[in-house]
């Protein structure tokens, strides 16, 4: 966890979302145990493939997934046992970014109307100051005030996503879930918008879940990291000893499929014979784990804290067969 | 010394413009380039540089509801593409030019099995017999490094994890041995383990099969190990182009420059973030 | 470096020119009517209901259409009955909308039992044949222009609740949804803010279609006598009347089958119309 001095805005414990079983497909335990804090002014990344459930925490943070279990406090208040309307006001405080520029933002209202709404929600400014709030809101994001009276089409992705995030500051929020958030913009403008992401946080204290695929981009952006795979955390830390001390095999099997923008590595690591990746889903194995403990035995979460802040699943430490 | 041979594909004066519901989307403003037999060559920009428009102009395919308007000389193996009659366009597609595009879903069938889908390519292009043509699937399936290949013939689409299916899509690519492979942002909708899976098996087919690659991607990280020359597109024009090591080194344009800057590096600058 | 002279593969997307023609078509079409029974009393050469000794007669500078079997103006007629058909047809069918826009909307996004219940609610009504049913309520309460709207707005609420409620369900998963819900927007503006502007297109359609369905329906009722009473004219009353007289003053019949055919064509050429148009370059 975090140093302990400071409390962090978020704290999750042993998070659970668990997709009820369908026609075609038994129950599916989407985000299996989850548990980490996030401190003020703090960005957790948390990576993983498709599938591995990443998504599904953030939402469930959010609450715009139903738990199935675990704790989630946001500036020390339950998230999880509190009722609809609470909930609501409390999202004044955790707002979130979505994947999708272009499908993220109603296409039928404007941009002012757009950035005025959760203003209006929240009652957070008297109406005389709600244009002024906009337009600073606007300038925040570095786009021209002007553009209040336009429609999400006219914007490119990038401006579009610089929107959804003027969007999200409107009502001061403490914690931002990214998602994705430029996954879809080209790659200049990724790193435009990430930019902007990280000077926001400098001057507003934001604290981010950000939640990618892409693991380099998460190097520069977040200072700790959780790595997820099929709906567990398999290593946490922060980002020098995640990317640079990768214990896990799945970590490391992850940082080395990255593909590097330098010919001469790059075609040696693709020369180099594939690492075997297939690794081993489903049940805990029986009996004491890679570091010789018994959980099933002790009743503890697989979970092993190596160093201060750096901690590794005992899970899927094995290659399936 | 043996005197340079012709390139496999000259490319001299390309333009092309796609106009969907009215409007002009995509164009690509009278380029050049060669691709010589057996050679690797990248195309990295950002979307709405015209790198995908340019794949499709060679294969002479239209996104559907588009109309196409197409200009230069496009010379394959001698012959002038843009003007084939669409049936003789027909042949050579699939048989001496293939395709791999993004997302593997919606270029499979999701009602064939996919042996079926492979058989539909082969026997077009080729006379084998059912059976043969059969025998040809599950071969090419276990040649793309699909385990179990015999059984899994007659899985569908959906059966198939991403990065299978696009296995897949490459073994109909290559079932008929072409000369030249296009493969259009190939590993974009993958994770990146199966990322790193897919361009080792395009880099070991292309070495087998001795075929020349396009490698068309916005991502410098995936053409960086895969080709050897790469030519930077911006907004249907060509700013850039050269040896990829070269480029790399010593990018001469300024939107090279940026966007070799712009993209994240794994391996720190400075000490922690 | 020969330039090769340019070729063009395709050219679809004719679409929207094509929906535009038809939506300028039908709402030509639509004025028109509007504008001759809104004026009607202004316009008509001669009232509805006076008659005269002059009966069965063909057309003539007096009477354009000819005149019926008690001499009253075919013209005139179809002028005035047109204003009760389509008063009905516009009411009833505004009804229809507002109820399926509000069931449809509630049933599609509040979703589980509440959609059950108002769907199954619906289905019975859907299973109504609307004659049975025009039948059942006039014979009840009498054949009133009211009754007669209010059967009709009942019958058709169900397809505008189902024409609603598709869309509805795929939109509330929208990622804008979302994002209104992320912001901590109420369920209830989330539904009408964020929703039901994305459903707007197929509503359109499906009223027309509705309006040219009632049309028909309206006419046909008073063809059965179940319309609007006597001496009101309507064009359904006129039709059945001048059966028996076919032959001897086609007018009479031709008159109103036209009116019909004309209203019911208006909706459906602007149903189509408005397909076309919004389906292409749809947001």
């Amino acid at each position: 966890m975090s140093t302990p001095s400071v409390t962090p805005v978020l704290q999750v414990r042993d998070l659970s979302v668990v997709f009820p079983p369908r026609r075609s497909a038994p129950a599916m335990r989407a985000v299996d145990g989850v548990s980490f804090d996030i401190a003020p002014g703090e960005t957790l990344g948390l990576v993983g493939e498709s599938g591995s459930g990443k998504t599904t925490t953030g939402r469930a943070i959010l609450q715009l997934q139903r738990s199935s279990g675990g704790s989630v406090q946001l500036l020390g208040r339950e998230l999880t046992t509190m009722a609809r309307g609470d909930v609501r006001r409390m999202r004044r405080h955790m707002q979130f970014v979505l994947q999708n520029p272009y499908s993220s933002l109603n296409p039928r209202m404007t941009v002012g109307r757009i950035l005025t709404e959760p203003l209006q929600v929240h009652a957070s400014v008297p109406k005389a100051e709600m244009a002024e709030r906009v337009a600073q809101l606007l300038r925040f994001v570095g786009m021209d005030p002007d553009v209040v009276q336009r429609y999400p089409h006219a914007f490119s992705g990038g401006q579009r996503q610089r929107i959804v995030i003027a969007r999200a500051l409107a009502v001061n929020p403490d914690f931002v879930v990214c998602d994705e958030p430029v996954s879809a913009l080209d790659v200049r403008t990724q790193a435009q918008i990430v930019a902007l992401l990280r000077d926001l946080q400098q001057q507003l204290g934001l604290s981010y879940l950000f939640i990618a695929h892409d693991l380099a981009m998460v190097r520069h952006v977040a200072h700790r990291v959780a790595v997820m795979f099929s709906g567990q955390l398999v290593e946490l830390g922060n980002t020098v000893q995640v990317f640079d001390d990768p214990r896990h095999p799945y970590t490391q099997a992850l940082l080395d499929a990255v593909p590097i923008p330098d010919p001469a590595r790059q075609r040696a690591k693709l020369a180099a014979p594939a690492p075997e990746l297939e690794f081993q889903r489903g049940a805990a194995p029986v009996g004491p784990c890679c570091f010789g403990e018994d959980h099933a035995h002790t009743g503890t979460p697989p979970w092993h804290w190596l160093a201060v802040g750096h901690g590794v699943s005992c899970r899927f430490q094995a290659l399936a067969a | 010394m043996a005197e340079a041979a012709s390139p496999l594909l000259q490319v001299r004066g390309l333009s092309a413009q796609f106009t969907t519901a009215g409007r002009v989307s995509q164009v690509v403003n009278g380029i050049s380039f060669d691709v010589a037999a057996g050679e690797a060559v990248g195309f990295v920009g950002e979307s709405g540089s015209g790198k995908s428009v340019t794949a499709r102009a060679v294969m002479r395919l239209a996104p559907e509801g588009s109309s196409v308007a197409l200009g230069g000389s496009v010379l394959y193996d001698g012959q002038e593409l843009l003007q084939l009659p669409e049936a003789a366009m027909r042949d050579i597609r699939g048989r001496r030019i293939a395709m791999v595009f993004q997302d593997p879903m919606s270029s499979l069938n999701p009602v064939m099995t996919v042996g079926a889908q492979i058989d539909d390519i082969v026997r077009r292009h080729t006379g084998l017999s059912r059976q043969q043509a059969r025998q040809r699937s599950i071969e090419l399936l276990d040649l793309v490094g699909i385990r179990d290949a015999a059984r899994r013939v007659d899985d569908h689409p959906h059966q198939f994890s991403g990065g299978m299916r696009q296995r897949v899509l490459i073994a109909i690519a290559v079932s008929c041995e072409p000369q030249l492979l296009i493969a259009d942002e190939p590993t974009t909708a993958l994770d990146v383990t199966v990322q790193a899976q897919i361009l080792r098996l395009l880099m070991r087919l292309r070495q087998d099969l001795g075929m020349a690659l396009m490698l068309i991607s916005h991502d410098f990280g995936v053409i960086a190990g895969m080709v050897e020359r790469v030519h930077v597109m911006l907004e249907g024009d060509i700013v850039e182009d050269g040896p990829i090591d070269e480029i790399f080194a010593r990018p001469q344009h300024a939107y090279t420059r940026a966007l070799l800057d712009a993209v994240p590096r794994l391996v720190p600058v400075g000490g922690a973030a | 470096m020969a330039n090769v002279p340019i070729m063009v593969a395709s050219n679809p997307g004719g679409s929207a020119r094509r929906g535009r023609l038809l939506l300028f078509i039908g709402l030509a079409m639509l004025v028109s009517m509007l504008v001759v029974t809104i004026f009607g009393p202004q316009i008509a050469p001669h009232s509805a209901i006076a008659f005269s000794p002059d009966s069965l007669a063909g057309p003539s500078a007096e009477h354009w259409l000819g005149t019926d079997s008690i001499g009253r103006d075919v013209l005139s007629r179809l002028i005035i009955g047109g204003r009760t058909t389509l008063l009905i047809t516009f009411v009833a069918v505004s009804l229809a909308v507002a109820a399926g826009l509000v069931l449809g909307l509630t049933s599609g996004y509040v979703g589980g039992l509440t959609d059950e219940i108002i769907m199954r609610a619906l289905d019975v009504i859907f299973a109504f044949p609307v004659f049975l049913l025009a039948i059942a309520v006039v014979a009840a309460l009498g054949p009133t222009v009211p009754n007669l709207i209010l059967t009709i707005a009942i019958v058709y609420t169900p397809t505008m609740a189902r024409v609603v409620r598709g869309p509805v369900l795929s939109v509330k998963r929208w990622d804008h949804v979302e994002a209104a819900r992320s912001v901590g927007v109420g369920e209830f503006q989330i539904a009408t803010r964020h929703v039901l502007p994305m459903v707007i297109s197929p509503i359109l359609v499906q009223t027309s279609l509705t309006l040219a369905n009632t049309i028909f329906t309206v006419t046909a009722l008073s063809f059965l006598g179940i319309g609007p009473p006597p001496p009101d004219p309507n064009w359904g009353g006129m039709l059945s009347e001048a059966r028996q007289f076919m032959e001897l003053a086609p007018l009479t019949v031709i008159g109103p089958a036209t009116a019909i055919v004309f209203a019911t064509l208006t909706f459906i050429v602007l149903a189509n119309g408005l397909r076309e148009w919004l389906d292409v370059g749809n947001r």
